[in-house]
């Protein structure tokens, strides 16, 4: 337990608000009566679905298949018909909606046959796809794929592997109370993935405000046949990001633009171990989530919540109370406000705040930077903020990109620590956005260049070429003129032949024309002619009329 | 809005707050030692401040509230007062103030925006335009033979009329305009220094005026208000430069112990280099900031035409700090250390 520590640079010590929720038992959230899964609920490539409206589905059948290897299928959460394959608002930072599978339970909660993976005697490949189908994210809160985590790659093997139950975020105690409860189902988790990564180090990153957790997964390390430590880490923000968690227990840090599996390193939370748990010893698809239910409630609790349970149902069974002035999706740190109730807990749901002005007072009026470098100071990406900030209000993105725009983890410390009161995290994001689109937009363009350039080159090919089989039949039919009179005997001038050459192909050009004049307008009725005509004519003053504009834009 | 929902409780307001509560010992000792003439210059100075303030946010049609009450316009408006002389004329005092406020300030675009700190453009503006009115002195209490009261100091200050006595007998040259003087007139630093002008490692009275600054300025960084890199490497700048100096020859320049115990030096150490607006934010390009400053300020003492060289040095170095900035970015996480391979 000696192990040493190191320390990353900035950080805040925000209010820890957890023992409002972390000291209630765990409790289960019933049954709704409709169910909506997102087909998005993860990082890459968007579940496909594989049912159609009307149809019944048990719980753990999947419903949306993973496409790809980025990717993880979707599930019913409990049993019932498929009312609705459709766009439905969901919690995401957009606000916009998404392709949603709608279920209305039927309250029998029949499973599916499922049975557990006898992990250790299959391939692994064959498990990552079996992982993938069982719908595995990070539950964390960026909800990777675990699948494509648990593969080591080229290197074959990940020395380190590290379970981040850092949970520095304030109020959420959603994996807190899960490592309390089933530590010794996440050390299971663990076994799986120590078997997939070939590990040999294996530790647990708790922080230290979070002493029964600990002890829990102290007592579960010492049961299991592989070696675990269990280290307290010091409490602060962002202290439980991967970046920081890796820095805190290695002193290690993750290069710039590269994955923490390129220095032997791979960071799991405790949440994710205990799903993958459920996967392999009980065949069970990630079809629920612990969340806690927090902030503006009369009981704050964590539930265990099936996927697709409307947020409302939740505030509900913890008490909601007047004076609610909004509901976030995570913490206060890094959440993001729901658009409304309606929407469903998904696989990245760890809690569910609700706000009043009481908890969270209204922010108040940004004034002008004073360049203070509080920001730098608290930055756990080492950026400095100021800088950023000044960039990106001025648009100047590509110095923003080269000040590290985008080694930013927008974990807000530096809103938190202004005392100019600036948004800043929302600037960064305005950047990011504005040089993806750029980005986006320059990609286009430049498809859009490639393609005419290749038109103007086939044009031109093509028009030679045509020049070329032109030139090579008047050679032939010339050298066809000319033997004809040479057999009549008589030697015709060079006159002659260029006539009937051009007689020829006049007529040629008569009998194709003849030839390919459409039939069905020959021997109208002269109603039909006239409507004919009529259309012609409107043709004609449309075409008028479109040419006008451009020739007025044209006077001076 | 987005997030995040919380805030810490610092404010822009509670900052300047802190910055003006760390210069009250300064002005006590002023008062203790120089005579209360600093609280009428203190008090003209916020009222012409804050009327420059409003009138500048009023034309430039913002609001008056949040930008009034930040009490940036009182943070300039002491750090001007404190740098004149504590019996300068009111017309001074106010002609600094609203250089300070209305060009140096609300011209560059209001707080947050300025190049240079307000407080030396008014300063430097005074004394290039009115040397002789910016000598007007108090000199210490135990040298003068009639100290002025309250209202006889606001009667020098607005009519220009000295009770009882000359101008001569309130008002002293300051250590650092002795130590010129001499030095002009050939005279030796140890000669200069036997003056009762000069007391332990500055000047009588000033020595402990400096030493006010100097607690002020811990209090501000135990507070983490600022940093030790501009305090510290302005102090060394001021120090290595000074003792070079002093090292060869001791007779033709100060001592770098009394080039350090000028108030002017501590207040610039601690309040005026540390202003972050103008300031450099990098911690390397803070460092390159305070000893630049420093090293300017004993070359402008030593060579230059004016008998201090605080405010100057730190507005050579305001203009340095986008080039200081920009060379002295320092490494992100994750990014690979210079000539070193990323750990992996």
């Amino acid at each position: 337990m000696s192990r040493e520590l190191f320390k990353f640079k900035g950080g805040v010590h925000p209010p820890e608000h957890k023992s409002e929720s972390s000291t209630h038992p765990i409790h289960a959230a019933p049954l709704p009566r409709k169910l909506v899964i997102p087909l998005r609920q993860h990082i890459g490539q968007v579940a496909k679905p594989v049912v159609n409206v009307g149809d019944r589905v048990l719980k753990g059948q999947m419903i949306g298949a993973a496409d790809g290897y980025i990717s993880a299928a979707v599930h019913a959460s409990s049993s019932g018909v498929v009312t609705a394959i459709d766009l439905q608002p969901v919690p995401h930072i957009s606000g916009l909606p998404d392709l949603c599978i709608s279920i209305e339970t039927d309250s029998r909660d029949e499973w599916i046959d499922h049975a557990p993976l006898d992990y250790q005697a299959m391939v692994p490949a064959d498990l990552r796809m079996q992982l993938r189908d069982l719908g595995l994210a990070g539950l964390g809160g960026a909800v990777f794929p675990s699948a494509a985590k648990l593969d080591p790659g080229a290197a074959h093997s990940c020395p380190t592997l590290i379970l981040n139950g850092g949970e520095c975020e304030p109020w959420i105690t959603c994996d807190d109370v899960l490592m309390r409860h089933h530590a010794d189902e996440i050390l299971q988790g663990v076994a799986v993935m120590r078997h997939l990564l070939g590990s040999t180090g294996i530790l647990v990153g708790i922080e230290d405000n979070k002493p029964e957790a600990i002890a829990a997964m102290q007592a579960a390390a010492q049961k299991v046949d592989f070696a675990v430590e269990v280290v307290a880490v010091p409490t602060i923000y962002p202290g439980g990001g991967a970046k920081q968690m890796i820095q805190t227990l290695t002193g290690k840090q993750v290069p710039s633009g590269k994955l923490s599996t390129d220095i032997g390193i791979q960071v799991f939370n405790v949440g994710t171990a205990h799903a993958l748990a459920r996967a392999v010893h009980h065949g069970e698809p990630l079809i629920s989530r612990l969340v806690t239910v927090t902030g503006h409630v009369l009981r704050r609790q964590n539930f265990v919540v099936l996927i697709g349970t409307p947020m409302h149902t939740l505030i509900t069974l913890a008490g909601d109370r007047d004076g609610t002035t909004g509901v976030l999706m995570g913490g206060p740190m890094m959440g993001v406000p729901m658009p409304n109730l309606e929407v469903p807990v998904v696989k990245a749901t760890n809690c569910i705040l609700v706000k009043s002005n009481e908890l969270f007072p209204p922010l108040p009026r940004a004034l002008p930077c004073i360049r203070c470098t509080r920001c730098a100071d608290a930055c756990p990406a080492e950026l400095q903020p100021q800088e950023l900030f000044r960039f990106a209000k001025a648009g100047d993105f590509g110095r923003a990109q080269e000040y590290h725009l985008f080694d930013c983890i927008e974990c807000g410390c530096c809103s938190y620590v202004c005392p100019s009161h600036i948004p800043l995290v929302d600037f960064y994001r305005y950047a990011k956005s504005e040089i993806w689109a750029r980005e986006k937009e320059k990609r286009a363009a430049d498809l859009a260049r490639e393609r005419h350039e290749f038109r103007q080159f086939r044009l031109e090919r093509e028009k030679k070429e045509k020049a070329e089989k032109l030139a090579a039949k008047a050679q032939a039919k010339r050298a066809e003129l000319a033997a004809e009179p040479a057999a009549a005997g008589s030697a015709p001038s060079d006159a002659d032949a260029k006539k009937a050459l051009i007689a020829a192909a006049l007529a040629r050009a008569q009998a194709k024309k003849a030839e390919t004049m459409p039939k069905n307008i020959d021997h109208l009725p002269p109603d039909k002619q006239r409507e004919i005509e009529e259309i012609e004519a409107r043709r004609a003053k449309i075409r008028e009329m479109a040419r006008q504009p451009l020739e007025s834009e044209e006077k001076p | 809005m987005p997030a995040p929902f919380i805030l810490d409780r610092s404010s822009v307001t509670q900052v300047m707050a802190w910055v003006l509560a760390a210069l009250l010992p300064g002005i006590a000792v002023s008062v203790w030692l120089f005579g209360p003439g600093i609280l009428v210059t203190l008090s003209l100075a916020i009222v012409t401040a804050l009327a420059a303030e409003a009138a500048m946010l009023k034309a430039r049609g913002y609001p008056a509230t949040p930008f009034l009450t930040d009490l940036s316009a009182i943070v300039t408006a002491w750090l001007l007062a404190l740098s004149l002389p504590t019996l300068a004329p009111w017309w001074l005092i106010v002609t600094g103030t609203l250089f300070a406020i209305v060009v140096a300030k609300h011209l560059y675009g209001g707080l947050g925006q300025n190049i240079f700190n307000p407080a030396m453009v008014g300063y430097a503006v005074l004394i290039v335009s009115f040397p002789v009115q910016m000598t007007q002195w108090a000199g210490p209490l135990s040298l003068t033979e009639t100290p002025l009261t309250l209202a006889q100091s606001a009667s020098v200050i607005f009519g220009g009329e000295f009770p009882k006595a000359t101008l001569d007998a309130v008002t002293m040259a300051t250590p650092l305009d002795a130590l010129r003087t001499g030095l002009l007139q050939q005279y030796t630093v140890d000669e200069i220094i036997t003056q009762p002008i000069f007391g332990h490692y500055g000047g009588v009275g000033f020595e402990w005026l400096a030493a006010a600054f100097l607690l002020g300025g811990l209090l501000l960084w135990a507070l983490r208000i600022i940093s030790w890199h501009v305090p510290l490497a302005f102090l060394a700048g001021i120090w290595l430069t000074a003792g070079f100096l002093h090292f060869f020859d001791p007779g033709r320049f100060g001592a770098p112990w009394f080039h350090l115990f000028a108030p002017s030096v501590m207040l610039g150490a601690f309040f005026i280099a540390t202003d972050p607006v103008s300031g450099a934010t990098t911690p390397r390009g803070k460092l390159i900031f305070g000893l630049g400053a420093g090293f300017l300020t004993i070359v402008i003492r030593t060579w230059g035409g004016y008998p201090d060289g605080v405010a100057f040095a730190i507005l050579l170095l305001n203009l340095c700090v986008p080039l200081i900035d920009q060379y002295t970015q320092p490494r992100v996480y994750g990014e690979a250390r210079k000539g070193k391979e990323p750990q992996a």
